[in-house]
């Protein structure tokens, strides 16, 4: 019997070579974008300019790649792919934070704290946030998305409630200074706080990696996953710790970013038709890099940076969503 | 070896299994039988340390299953829920490949491909490998839910239920293919089913419940008599016989 | 003394009243709209909230005030109902083109849609330097609400009697598609009336004290969940729920911190997020 087992042609193996091709395809989009975005247009002093740029890719591609596996992890462990961080009320929560906390030490003096220790400070609230989503509502709704969703938005609305009250007993000019830090903005990293979130998120990707077979077990729901020997709690537990530590390292360099982890898993998904962490996972990080690059670049050049690439991101992320939500119904 | 010890399970004051000794042991099919709500497949899922105990243990060939690392039983023990829906979509040589993870954490080697086409050759379902899961009918999708048990290779294999919204004809495929898990690949079966007729021609040994209690325990010609059938469903029966095995006739009471 | 008495009288009639007044129409209003949009998108996530029409109003509001400040405020109030109505139109358009429609997916489309029009908003907000303005506008409250400001709150009565008087179409349009043709009902034009019912009310309740948060999500589903589906039964009922939990929040939105106010939209998404979430967790947590 194992001679013709033998014989036969391996049928219906999965076959990683389009997924392998979607993750280079991505890659070179990437190299096009960094290059583009790099050596545009530059005038003046040539070290100068190519400095500031470099840190500006390197900040985008650390916010890019963090948001995009985090969004992924998420999805892993909710057992959806239409969640995301963003929806259960990360990005609501940093804004609720920035202005509570502007609101309680005066925007100025809040502006003024040293940026590392304002940096660990919105670290340590968005971890603990989202160890309470993983305990109050992931194990609580395991399996009922609908549940978890409702909840999310609920959270949402209620943190954005809350900055809406306090953004009314702030006063304007104070506001205007608030509101640089609420929408992303490259133009003014920190070159130690980048280096610090450098270093956090390859720790943290680092990890992932080392988890990608389990997580593609985790990804058959609880009881498969248990069945075939995997420690289901343990594993959701790391995950939902990291990427409390991917969302919040991005959020707190730059602003909030909606949308981008939500757009580039999806067409990631549809791209290499695989649930693989090891394709979805690269795939999706350089895909966040790239569209986040290529956006900044957009703006920085045709629109004179009268906008935001957050902003531009929310508009055509919703719109492109939209569009991938009703195609992939049809298939 | 499975080996149940003083095994208890509530819900608030509510005890729904409560079964001091059970012991299961060598290759062959065990059915455990009973009402709805008789504690069956509370006792399985606890096996399989899908669910905690109140108190007691189970014991996998002597390692304590709320105890012993997830990864050690996933070589010896499987187990197959009723409910088989997929957030991910998966083909059936993928979802089978899945068998091997214990073994092979997610990298498959040469041995693991050639498990995994056995037990696609096993359930008769080569042809159907490349396709998508949710393409599949019920019975397909079942059998191939047990292909990836039978690539998981483990000694016990605890089924819960696995004839659900299966029509005749897949449902006797299945048992057939349960039988053979048990005379060809000499495994320990422990199969949760609700009809009495099915357990009564297929199993080698039954264990009927009734309110979280184990109320008889043997061959089905031993368990299937009419004084317990009226003991486990409540429900006075005629017995007649089939090929040496019994069969109830519930509906003619 | 009668001084006194004239003041307050005057309090009472320039102010008190009007703004009761204001609550218990918006209120019931937002409930309503809720519960039809439920109703008749079969989906117990719908509300204004998650079908685009706030984000959608909101966005008229904005492009009013940017390009004909000078309008006066009925004016305004037409463009803003004309873009709830088309925002909540292409919500349907895109309903529609689901095919499975999980009762996930479409709260989720309606949120997306919401959030394309949020980024609008934003985008045009900030390019003109009024953002802090649009986070007024848009956090509902009452302080402002006097008399000759809040009688277009009036229509909003209007259009929630009429929604009443469809109240049984609604409920058989909601069986579906093929249940509504069966007994002879024109299924997609009494979606649309509904819809733009709901619609247009939620967008004067916009302009008038701004959005009003997660009242049409959450007044329904308590509604509902104890007195069933049935519009013309539970319509008034939640109604008066919606009015009643909008007075109870104005009142604590003046005494929280008096002598200033917090607007009531911010107490509301608060209180009713913590409330609803409780009962989820309440209700659900246990049998999952």
């Amino acid at each position: 019997m194992s001679a013709d087992v033998d014989a036969l042609p391996r049928a219906g193996t999965f076959r990683p070579s389009r997924s392998i091709v979607v993750n280079a395809i991505i890659g070179v989009c990437f190299l096009l974008a960094v290059t583009a975005f790099m050596t545009y247009d530059l005038k003046g002093s040539l070290s100068f300019a190519l400095e500031l740029r470099a840190k500006k890719v390197v900040a985008m591609t650390l916010v890019g790649v963090g948001l995009s596996v985090a969004t992924v992890l998420f999805h892993t462990v909710s057992g959806n792919r239409i969640l995301t961080p963003a929806l259960m009320g990360f990005d609501a929560l940093y804004i609720l934070i920035q202005t509570v906390a502007a609101y309680l030490f005066g925007t100025f003096a809040f502006l003024r704290i040293d940026v590392r220790i304002r940096f660990v400070g919105e670290l340590a609230v968005m971890m603990g946030f989202a160890l309470l989503l993983n305990h109050v509502f992931l194990r609580r709704t395991r399996g009922d998305v609908v549940l978890l969703m409702l909840a999310g938005v609920v959270m949402s609305g209620m943190f954005r409630a809350l900055s809406n009250l306090v953004a009314r007993l702030i006063d304007p000019n104070e506001f205007v200074a608030l509101q640089d830090r609420l929408f992303a903005s490259f133009s003014s990293v920190d070159e130690q706080l980048l280096l610090a979130s450098t270093v956090c998120v390859a720790l943290a990707l680092v990890v992932v990696w080392r988890m990608r077979y389990r997580l593609d077990a985790v990804a058959l729901g609880h009881e498969h996953a248990t069945s075939l020997g995997v420690d289901v709690d343990r594993t959701t537990k790391v995950a939902m710790a990291l990427v409390a530590v991917l969302v919040a390292v991005p959020t707190a360099l730059v602003g909030a970013i909606t949308f981008l982890g939500l757009l580039t898993s999806n067409a990631v998904y549809l791209a290499t038709r695989t649930f693989r962490h090891r394709y979805t996972i690269p795939a999706s990080a350089i895909a966040g890099a790239t569209v986040l690059i290529g956006a900044q670049f957009v703006i920085e050049e045709f629109f004179e940076f009268n906008t935001r690439a957050s902003m531009v991101i929310a508009f055509f992320g919703g719109i492109a969503f939209i569009v991938l939500l009703l195609k992939e119904q049809r298939r | 070896m499975i080996d149940v010890r003083s095994l208890v399970k509530r819900y608030g004051d509510t005890t729904v299994l409560d079964c001091p000794e059970l012991t299961i042991d060598g290759a062959g099919v065990t059915a455990l039988v009973g009402a709805n709500g008789a504690g069956k497949s509370t006792l399985l899922t606890i096996a399989g340390r899908l669910l905690e105990p109140t108190s007691g243990t189970v014991l996998i060939d002597g390692h304590d299953v709320s105890t012993a690392p997830s990864r050690q039983l996933a070589a010896r023990v499987a187990i197959l829920r009723q409910e088989n829906v997929l957030a991910v979509r998966l083909t059936v040589r993928e979802l089978v490949e899945f068998g091997r993870f214990p073994y092979s954490q997610g990298r498959l080697t040469d041995e693991d491909h050639h498990l995994v086409d056995r037990a696609l050759m096993t359930l008769d379902l080569h042809e159907f490998a490349p396709r998508r899961l949710d393409e599949l009918s019920g019975g397909q999708r079942q059998r191939a839910f047990i292909a990836a048990v039978v690539a998981q290779d483990t000694d016990h294999v605890l089924l819960d239920e696995p004839l659900n919204n299966l029509d005749l004809r897949h449902a006797a495929q299945s048992m057939a293919m349960i039988r053979r898990l048990a005379d060809d690949f000499g495994k320990t079966v422990v199969v949760v089913l609700h009809d009495i007729n099915v357990a009564a021609h297929h199993a080698d040994r039954i264990v009927a419940m009734r309110d979280g209690r184990i109320v008889a325990d043997g061959t089905p010609n031993e368990v299937v008599v009419a004084s317990t059938m009226r003991d486990v469903f409540g429900l006075d029966v005629e017995i007649t016989e089939h090929r040496g095995r019994p069969v109830v006739l519930h509906f003619v009471a | 003394m009668l001084r006194g008495d004239d003041l307050a009288l005057d309090l009472l009639t320039t102010s008190r009243i009007p703004r009761t007044i204001a609550i218990i129409l918006a209120g019931s209003a937002m409930a309503v709209a809720g519960l039809t949009m439920q109703t008749l998108t079969r989906n117990r996530f719908v509300a204004p909230d998650t079908a685009g029409t706030l984000d959608a109003a909101t966005l008229g509001l904005v492009l009013g005030a940017l390009y004909v400040p000078s309008a006066p405020i009925y004016l305004r109030m037409v463009i803003t109902v004309l873009f709830a109505l088309a925002g909540t139109g292409l919500f349907l358009v895109l309903l529609q083109r689901l095919q499975f429609r999980d009762i996930v997916v479409v709260p989720l489309m309606g949120l997306m849609l919401g959030a394309v029009f949020n980024a609008a908003s934003v985008f045009l907000a900030y390019r003109a330097g009024l953002l802090q303005t649009l986070v007024t506008w848009i956090s509902g409250d009452f302080s402002g609400t006097l008399r000759g400001r809040y009688e277009l709150l009036y229509i909003v009565a209007a259009l929630t009697i009429l929604t009443y008087w469809f109240a049984e179409r609604f409920t058989i349009a909601g069986m579906g598609r093929e249940f509504a043709v069966n007994l002879g009902l024109d299924h997609s034009r009494t979606v649309l009336i509904g819809m733009g019912l709901v619609a247009s009310s939620s967008a004067v309740v916009v302009v008038v004290v701004g959005e009003i948060p997660l009242l049409g999500l959450v007044v329904p589903n308590i509604v509902t969940l104890a007195f069933g589906d049935r519009l013309r039964r539970v319509l008034p009922i939640a109604a008066i729920s919606g009015a009643i939990l909008l007075l109870l929040a104005d009142i604590g939105s003046r005494t929280v911190r008096h002598p200033y106010e917090i607007p009531v939209g911010v107490i509301l998404g608060v209180v009713g997020g913590c409330a609803f979430l409780g009962l989820l967790l309440r209700t659900r947590g246990r049998v999952g």
